[in-house]
């Protein structure tokens, strides 16, 4: 990018601008309150720099570039206008957007400038391209398993990470190579092949709960290859934005994976799933179960001063949100205090539940996360568990053979009664069973989440009508 | 030009540490709509992919460029829609009192 005098600095000027409204848009997301103004900072920022960059006189024909504007805006409409339940698959399709656009600028790149790429250029390049291809493919993997069209179970095999990561290294000892001799442009096909292959074997062994920090970590690497990318254009606006990403997905991903007890290279190159089967099995002895009917938990949960009900994937899937709402609306009616206690990997992707809550008009004040909520949990009369599992097992607090062991979970096991409302008997992600379903303050509910709540729902209209 | 790559990379380390800063604050209520924004901020790249469409060095490089830019377009797009839609959604329990 050249900078003639005059066009050059308005276009820098644009781009300035657009930096300042990046950075506020993301400090206006802090609270719900102004987070919509943070999408307006954003919109105008992107509008500015867009417009800006039209203006530039290297430019010699618009009308690709016009069919590009216009094919983009008629493909993004329908992506955001998905149902809120398909956003985790939305955003990973919308992560191999990104990444493909930043492998295709770079890859045009190289061949513009071959053989005579710098050194520092050839390696950001290099990294950009490794990124943007491993994120493009891996984030279609997932995009696929998590709308099902793919199997959501992990698929391991002797070997795996073995066979990953020497791949990996493969393609970055083909990119130190490139960085050397960038005159080898019959090379590079690799560095955009390899990590594309890379990309889908990274997903494979994954399984749908470790979908939430996978996909933050997705995200990170979508925006530290648009930096990559930024550094090789000389676009600080694009650096910006990308380190900004990046940093986003990273604090994300780390979150996500505290929240899990489990380091980036456990969730990475661990597969969970198999190494279970045994304990769950070793541990099948008959112990008994109390299950009521929706009668019952009406009385109960009708008589309860405070409720905290916590949801998990099975509500998502269940689509029982909008009875959930209705539940929160009868028991708010009779004076029940009526919280929700979300744990940060319920759901496929960060913050999931809450947006669910929210589509389905529950207030955001009474979504609180877990830190917010287990101080409140001895003081609550019923804890009611939709669909989720694994994250109110109290063998992560106490049991240190537990595979789970060390996971921060909701105390949902110190509330005066608990009802879990589940299909079956049959354990969760995980593969371990959960110790709270034998206590003796533990009600099952079985059943269809969505059915089962407005069964209760019923049952407490009649009970006041 | 090494100057230019020793001022980038501390651009970045500096965007970075905002990026920290600000993100941090962030209440993991809005996790899932500000994954959609900083996806559809990130598409930013389209900046790039424009003047590669548009220079027209090589067919190549506006064939990529053209594809580019339709990928990225559709994120900034589709981040932003949905992104607003999730957060009109949000509303405390005072607000929405019929």
């Amino acid at each position: 990018m050249n900078s003639f005098f005059g066009a050059g600095t308005a276009i820098e000027l644009t781009y300035l601008a657009a930096t300042i409204l990046f950075i506020l848009s993301l400090k206006w997301m802090n609270t719900p309150s102004t987070a919509r103004h943070g999408v307006w900072a954003g919109e105008i920022g992107m509008a500015v720099a867009v417009i800006g960059t039209l203006l530039n006189r290297g430019i010699v024909d618009y009308k690709w570039i016009a069919i590009g504007l216009v094919l983009g805006t008629i493909i993004g409409v329908p992506l955001g206008k998905v149902q809120m339940t398909a956003v985790p698959q939305r955003t990973a399709l919308s992560h191999a957007f990104g990444a493909l656009c930043v492998t295709l600028v770079g890859t045009s790149e190289f061949y513009l400038r071959t053989p005579m790429v710098p050194r520092f250029t050839m390696s950001v390049l290099s990294m950009e391209v490794i990124l943007g291809s491993l994120t493009f493919t891996g984030s279609l993997m997932a995009a696929g398993k998590l709308q099902e069209l793919l199997p959501q179970r992990p698929i391991t095999y002797r070997g795996q990470n073995l066979v990953n990561l020497s791949l990996l290294a493969v393609a970055v000892g083909v990119a130190v190579y490139l960085v050397l001799h960038p005159g080898h442009a019959l090379l590079f096909p690799l560095i955009v092949g390899i990590p594309l292959l890379f990309g889908v074997l990274m997903i494979v062994p994954i399984g749908g709960a470790d979908m939430p920090t996978v996909i933050s970590l997705l995200n990170s690497y979508a925006g530290l290859s648009a930096a990559a990318m930024g550094f090789v254009l000389n676009s600080k606006l694009l650096i910006i934005a990308g380190a900004l990403d990046g940093a986003s997905g990273f604090i994300l991903s780390v979150n996500m994976s505290k929240a899990m007890n489990r380091s980036f290279s456990n969730v990475l190159f661990g597969a969970f799933g198999q190494e279970q089967a045994a304990v769950a099995a070793a541990d099948g002895e008959a112990r008994t179960v109390r299950s009521a009917s929706a009668e019952e938990a009406a009385v109960i949960l009708g008589a309860a001063n405070k409720v905290v009900i916590v949801p998990g994937y099975g509500m998502a899937v269940a689509q029982a949100q909008h009875k959930v709402r209705e539940l929160y609306d009868v028991l708010t009616k009779r004076g029940v205090d009526v919280k929700f206690g979300i744990h940060p990997v319920a759901g496929r992707m960060p913050g999931h539940m809450n947006v669910l809550l929210a589509e389905a008009d529950i207030p955001y004040d009474k979504l609180l996360d877990m830190d917010e909520i287990n101080p409140e949990f001895p003081q609550t009369d019923v804890a009611l568990v939709v669909g989720a599992n694994d994250v109110t097992n109290p063998a992560a607090r106490n049991e240190a053979s537990s595979p789970i062991f060390g996971m921060p979970i909701l105390d949902v096991d110190k509330a005066r009664t608990v009802m879990v409302i589940k299909r079956s008997m049959s354990p969760g992600f995980a593969g371990i069973d959960n110790p709270l379903y034998y206590l003796d303050k533990t009600l099952m509910l079985f059943g269809d989440a969505k059915s089962f709540v407005g069964a209760i729902v019923r049952e407490l209209a009649g009970q006041s009508a | 030009m090494n100057a230019d790559l020793i001022t980038s990379l501390y651009v970045f380390v500096l965007a970075g540490f905002i990026g920290f800063e600000v993100i941090r604050r962030i209440s993991p209520l809005l996790h899932t709509p500000l994954m959609s924004l900083t996806n559809a901020l990130d598409a930013i790249a389209v900046v790039g992919a424009i003047i590669m469409a548009g220079e027209g060095k090589s067919t190549l490089a506006t064939v990529l460029g053209t594809i580019a830019i339709v990928a990225a377009t559709s994120n900034i797009v589709g981040g932003f829609l949905i992104t607003d839609r999730m957060l009109k959604m949000f509303k405390t329990s005072r607000s929405q009192k019929p």
